[in-house]
């Protein structure tokens, strides 16, 4: 019974969040400043995950299938695709729910508890748009294109990993890469890694947004941003793969 | 004048605000007090509309806050300036762009125009060359100032504070008596201060409302507190004396 109060107080707060910015230039700013913040500030840790999710992938694949009737290429062609449709949209995201979703939960929280939403909504201002709607857009936005680094990164790891160890050449990667390659399966990634940048911003500024008490209190909203996140990832990966694949 | 008819409160079954009835005049500095728990700020935070009471009317010069859609309630909000008791001032701007928040929000100003205007209103409150200081580079006295810096921003017609003196030594405690006293008659606002310092009652008050367990136990001018006969209020004042 709580999960459907909550669930429709979440629907709630996404009607009354997406309303007219109170004013364009405010909003353009505030999304830029997001911007950074979710996607230049998320760069370093998205890449060292990417690089060695596909060195890793490669040295694994590599180990189960050792056998003369599996080419080389094949190899690539596995981590390639694994890593576009699975690893890079899914797990980066996951670190994002993390990195990203407990920073949305705290920051707000830490207003609501210290009154700076109440001001903002004694200014008459509609605090839910004013803070969740540049955020969300800023995800949106960046986190499709930190999931396209990440599949770059990880092919990237994978080729340097068969060179280094001497499973494959790069040639051989790339080879399997391209053979297998289908536009689809990039359209497939994009989408998941739009669905997953909603779920994890809003569902970030929902549980910040809705905190009450103090600094224990934050902290909590902080990590259930997190969890709910990752759970709802994991539920909407399931149901992406479902109805596209 | 704001008029407040018969608000009640309850949370969880429980009732915090019994119908309480009153008037703030235009102009005057009116000041809620009450013991800790008494329920003063519910009842601030019912008249700005950040919370929604059980039962009752608030009214802005005719305008009943209460049965407004949310835009209409937006508008008025927008006449409203607010004193937190923490103050709340965004810390993640500086002090300049808190007081320029509402203008740049709601103004067609320009940056020369809203920079004069944030100028302006820091040396009201006799706070001026901290526009670059963030709120957690000032003391507690300067965020009280600035917080009434944003208040007046806008041309508000009223000024809520919650307990603007809390946390404040003496000293600054009556610096910021007397500025909120001298903005409200130079701006001629109403002005609606929640305070258990009766010094500050003493030293600004006009009118006075004392509520006592949800109720509103006794209202009058600041004149008659000491003669008006009321046990609970005598009892408060004489507390507020020896704390």
């Amino acid at each position: 019974m709580k999960f459907f109060y909550e669930f429709g107080k979440y629907l709630m707060f996404l009607k009354s969040m997406f309303s007219r910015p109170e004013k364009m230039s405010v909003f353009i700013d505030r999304t830029l400043i997001e911007m950074n913040n979710i996607g230049v500030g998320s760069l370093t840790i998205v890449a060292i995950i990417a690089f060695f999710q596909g060195a890793v992938t490669t040295l694994q694949i590599a180990y189960q299938l050792i056998s003369p009737l599996v080419s080389n290429p094949t190899i690539g062609s596995i981590v390639s695709d694994s890593s576009m449709l699975e690893l890079a949209p899914t797990i980066t995201c996951l670190v994002l729910a993390g990195k990203v979703g407990s920073h949305i939960a705290s920051e707000i929280g830490t207003m609501r508890v210290s009154e700076q939403i109440d001001a903002l909504e004694v200014m008459g201002i509609n605090s839910s748009s004013y803070l969740a709607l540049p955020k969300i857009t800023a995800g949106i936005i960046m986190i499709p294109m930190l999931v396209i680094i990440s599949i770059f990164l990880s092919n990237l790891g994978g080729i340097i990993a068969g060179e280094a160890t001497g499973i494959l050449t790069s040639q051989e990667y790339l080879q399997g890469a391209r053979e297998s390659f289908l536009p689809y399966n990039l359209f497939f990634s994009i989408v998941k890694a739009f669905t997953y940048a909603f779920i994890i911003t809003s569902i970030s500024s929902f549980q910040g947004y809705f905190t009450s008490g103090g600094a224990l209190e934050v902290g909590s909203s902080s990590t259930k941003a997190v969890v709910y996140s990752a759970v709802a990832i994991l539920f909407a990966d399931y149901i992406l793969a479902q109805l596209m694949l | 004048m704001i008029e407040v008819r018969d608000i009640r409160k309850s949370f969880d079954g429980v009732e915090i605000l019994k119908g309480i009835s009153t008037k703030f005049e235009a102009g005057k500095t009116n000041l809620v007090i009450g013991a800790s728990g008494s329920g003063k700020s519910v009842l601030m935070k019912c008249m700005v509309g950040l919370i929604e009471p059980t039962e009752g009317h608030i009214v802005y010069d005719n305008r009943d806050f209460t049965n407004l859609s949310y835009k209409e309630m937006r508008d008025v909000r927008r006449e409203i300036g607010m004193l937190f008791q923490g103050t709340a001032l965004f810390d993640s701007l500086t002090v300049e762009q808190n007081v320029e928040f509402a203008i740049k929000m709601f103004t067609k100003m320009t940056p020369a125009e809203r920079h004069d205007r944030v100028n302006f209103c820091l040396e009201q409150v006799n706070l001026p060359g901290v526009n670059d200081k963030f709120p957690a580079e000032i003391s507690g006295g300067m965020k009280k100032r600035v917080g009434i810096a944003r208040a007046i921003a806008l041309d508000i017609k009223y000024l809520f504070c919650d307990e603007p003196n809390s946390g404040l030594d003496p000293v600054t405690s009556r610096v910021i008596d007397e500025l909120l006293k001298q903005i409200t008659e130079e701006f001629n606002i109403t002005t609606i201060i929640n305070t258990h310092d009766m010094k500050t009652v003493f030293d600004i008050g006009d009118d006075v409302i004392f509520i006592f367990e949800g109720s509103n136990e006794w209202q009058g001018k600041v004149r008659d507190i000491n003669t008006c006969g009321n046990e609970k209020l005598t009892k408060f004042i004489q507390a507020s004396y020896f704390k």
